[in-house]
């Protein structure tokens, strides 16, 4: 009786430990973070190290100047946002309340497979279909750029943006949009003007979830971009945040393989901010 | 009758829509098709069989599978236990709510955190605090935090749909709570267990940054144990280096259409056990 | 008759909800107890404080004393699963577990350390036979008990807590969502258990309790307002309250 009263508190116990484990597990990544991003910030100067122009970290005067990383992600992700975002919730409406059964089965399938697809299998088409015509159009000396890392982006984000918004457009009361509709508005005029806005908080919810892919992509960003620490600017080659991380740590060590660490931090602190907002809006949408 | 403007509105609204749901129809058909006509030629049972050899220059992709096999096995086999764990934490112990919140806080979180930050962690921690060196072991232990959140998810979500009254049956029987949960709780959630496998397959397939740092480029052919102390490429990560650093672009999109195919096989089966599993609960 | 349980000045909350009010009761020996009220007046609450069932409900908080054999329940020397186990539950809803018939009979004795086939052949074929099930499912022991009526359901669940020989059952309107001559049979079966067994049960059937019942308790509000032998209780009521119930005049 005693023994099993024993066995059962353990037993309890190891569900509580497992219970915390993603506890746990984002204070180890962020402890992790701050200890090894801290040191170098410290070194370079806060103010330095984020609005330094200048990345010249194999330089014999390293310079460890992130600006351009923290704008170029900035802008990446703003452009990935604008033009995703249209596309992603015009389809989300179309699919959610106008489709056809087959025509919606038949999209929800092949936006799953957009989700599916390795970021790698992105960055190789992108890297010899777009990067190449990007070069042709505009007719510049190389394809690899800020402009094509955002059509990369915009179309990886599509199926979040989809998804989550469909979500919250098929949980709108049907009494709402009955209610429209017997007032005269026509079915297309109901969806956008009583769905949308009854959704507005799950969508709120797709864009900032898009918001969290786009700046936290890195392979298929490094396959198209070009990889070169310039100061963002649209037809140029440029380095994100992600990709400045991944670009250099294989070869770095030293003060340099800290300011890697830094950027890093940068990044985190940049996608809990992300996540504290994503949370917002999908508790507004549970009420 | 519609007033002009109102005809414009509704036009313009439905141009819209038409346009965003074909082009992403087209952008779909055309990554499948343009990844499988230039890769499918490439596949041959030499590339499928062999490991690459600098001597004759032959390129073949078995460690690379076979490390990714290595990877998505060593991966699940932590993350089942412990994501059902926590999920039965959750479901069946946790009475404080402030808890549970912050429970699921931290979940929602880890799913956002980018595989890159997640790679540079998992090699500072396993590879070199807990003296992993760069493995596929260290590789997998990491893509254990990234998938952990989604098999505690699923589980928790089909723990949710077992009867209350199965539970209050067995404690009116006598039984305890270890018990109850063991005979009564667990075999409700095999789906959600499954669902959250399938999920993270796919999620472990297609990962390549959190792998870069952690289990590193090699080549070598292994063995399972072997496999997973020493470093060692996985398909995504092999396209990556073969497309990026050696301009195989042959090689890389054949990788592209092996990866093609799993994905849709994955979401395929993905569709069959939830469809089978909601026929089942109907029952 | 000697007495089996009493209560003595049991309270209850759900946080600052009082559920129970000072509810005293004495329940006999082989016999049927029956508790009636209208819904909500704490009836099921009660029967629920007699196994501890209501552990299982956060914020519930208690006063007062249950003793079984004169030993209070709520002590914290108390092993919980084996009182259950001496004090079985039969549920509003029929709660077959989703395995087969014998695996579902067999679940308690399984708990409770009985390994042994053929003991367990034993017992599961005396429990079905002790609720009158025996016959309609013998031939198909190894079938899933979700594939049988709710009627059938429920008499296997009965089965299913004689299985661990208790020497209580409380029943929760155990015949709620059954049709009425599955209810009669449940009815008779409960006749005949309560030779071996003391059955008290919810019900919100008041010829269901002058039916089968010895004596009657009618709650209201969380407060128990009358107490005594069945047929005294419905021919005259010593409480204006219960009078008015018993006569239809509410709930």
């Amino acid at each position: 009786m005693k023994k099993n009263k024993m066995i059962e508190r353990v037993i309890h116990g190891v569900f509580l430990i497992l219970g915390l484990l993603t506890v746990g597990c984002v204070l180890l990544i962020t402890i992790y973070l701050v200890i090894s991003g801290v040191p170098a910030i410290a070194e370079i100067g806060l103010f330095d190290f984020l609005f330094g122009t200048e990345w010249a970290s194999t330089a014999t005067e390293p310079k460890y100047g992130i600006l351009p990383f923290i704008l170029t992600s900035v802008y990446g992700t703003a452009g990935a946002i604008l033009i995703g975002v249209p596309i992603g919730f015009f389809a989300a409406v179309y699919l959610s309340k106008m489709a056809t059964p087959k025509v919606k089965a038949f999209m929800e399938g092949a936006v799953s497979l957009l989700a599916g697809i390795p970021s790698v299998v992105y960055g190789l088409v992108g890297m010899l279909v777009l990067v190449p015509a990007v070069r042709e159009i505009f007719d510049i000396p190389d394809g690899a750029s800020l402009f094509s890392a955002i059509i990369v982006l915009a179309i990886m984000i599509l199926p979040s943006i989809i998804k989550v918004s469909m979500t919250a457009l098929e949980a709108v009361p049907k009494e709402y949009e009955d209610a429209s509709l017997a007032l005269g508005a026509t079915p297309v005029e109901t969806y956008f003007r009583v769905s949308v806005p009854a959704a507005k908080s799950g969508i709120a919810a797709a864009v900032v979830l898009g918001v969290g892919r786009a700046i936290g992509e890195a392979m298929a960003v490094m396959m198209v971009s070009g990889n070169v620490p310039n100061m963002p600017s649209l037809f140029q080659s440029v380095r994100f945040l992600t990709t400045a991380v991944a670009s250099e740590m294989s070869y770095s060590s030293g003060l340099q393989q800290q300011a890697l660490f830094s950027i890093a931090l940068v990044l985190f602190l940049f996608i809990m901010l992300i996540n504290a907002t994503l949370n917002f809006f999908l508790k507004k949408e549970k009420d | 009758m519609l007033s002009k403007k109102r005809k414009l509105y509704i036009g313009a609204m439905k141009a819209a829509m038409y346009i965003s749901t074909g082009l992403t129809a087209a952008l779909v058909i055309f990554l499948v098709v343009y990844v499988f006509v230039k890769g499918v030629p490439h596949i041959s049972w030499e590339l499928l069989s062999t490991k690459p050899s600098y001597i004759s220059g032959r390129i073949g992709i078995l460690p690379d599978i076979l490390n990714t096999l290595y990877i998505v096995l060593a991966t699940l086999i932590f993350v089942i236990p412990l994501g059902v764990g926590a999920a039965i934490y959750l479901t069946e112990y946790a009475k404080n709510k402030r808890l549970v919140g912050i429970i699921e806080y931290a979940a929602e979180t880890l799913s956002g955190i980018p595989s890159i930050i997640y790679g540079l962690v998992g090699m500072l921690f396993f590879c070199q605090f807990l003296g992993f060196k760069t493995s596929l072991l260290a590789g997998s232990l990491t893509l254990v935090i990234m998938n952990l959140p989604t098999v505690m998810r699923t589980t928790q979500e089909s723990l949710k749909t077992v009867p209350q009254s199965y539970r209050d049956g067995a404690f009116g029987l006598g039984a305890g709570k270890w018990r109850v949960i063991r005979t009564v709780v667990l075999p409700g959630c095999v789906d959600g267990v499954i669902t959250g496998c399938i999920l993270s397959i796919g999620r472990i397939l297609g990962e390549s940054a959190a792998l870069l740092f952690t289990a590193g480029f090699a080549h070598a052919l292994n063995g399972i144990f072997e496999g997973l102390t020493s470093p060692g490429a996985s398909l995504t990560v092999a396209l990556y280096v073969y497309a990026k650093e050696q301009g195989e672009f042959g090689v890389a999109f054949a990788i592209a259409a092996i990866l093609m195919i799993l994905t849709l096989l994955i979401n395929f089966s993905a569709t069959l056990v939830s469809r089978y599993f909601a026929k089942k609960r109907e029952l | 008759m000697s007495d089996i349980m009493t209560a003595k000045d049991l309270n209850l909350w759900y946080d600052q909800t009082q559920a129970l009010k000072n509810v005293n009761i004495t329940i006999p020996e082989k016999s049927i107890t029956a508790f009636i009220g209208p819904s909500g007046c704490g009836k099921s609450t009660f029967l629920k404080t007699l196994n501890r069932m209501n552990d299982l409900i956060p914020s519930v908080r208690i006063t007062g004393e249950v003793c079984y054999n004169g030993q209070n329940i709520y002590d914290s020397s108390v092993d919980v699963n084996e009182l259950r186990r001496e004090i079985g539950m039969v549920f509003q809803k029929p709660n077959p577990f989703p395995m087969s018939i014998y695996d579902n009979i067999a679940y308690g004795p399984r708990t409770h350390g009985i390994k042994s086939k053929v003991k367990l052949d034993e017992i599961v074929e005396q429990s079905l036979r002790d609720a009158a099930i025996w016959d309609e499912v013998k031939d198909r022991l190894k079938k899933n008990a979700l594939g049988m009526s709710g009627g059938q359901q429920q008499r296997l669940c009965i089965a299913r807590a004689l299985a661990v020989k208790p020497k209580i059952l409380l029943m929760d309107e155990p015949t709620s969502a059954l049709d009425p001559i599955s209810t009669s049979r449940i009815e008779e079966l409960a006749i005949e258990l309560k030779k071996s067994y003391t059955i008290v049960i919810v019900t919100h059937n008041m010829q269901q309790a002058v039916r089968i019942s010895d004596n009657t308790a009618f709650f209201l509000l969380g407060e128990l307002i009358e107490y005594g032998e069945t047929e005294k209780l419905f021919s005259q009521p010593t409480d204006k309250r219960t009078e008015d119930y018993i006569t239809g005049r509410f709930g």
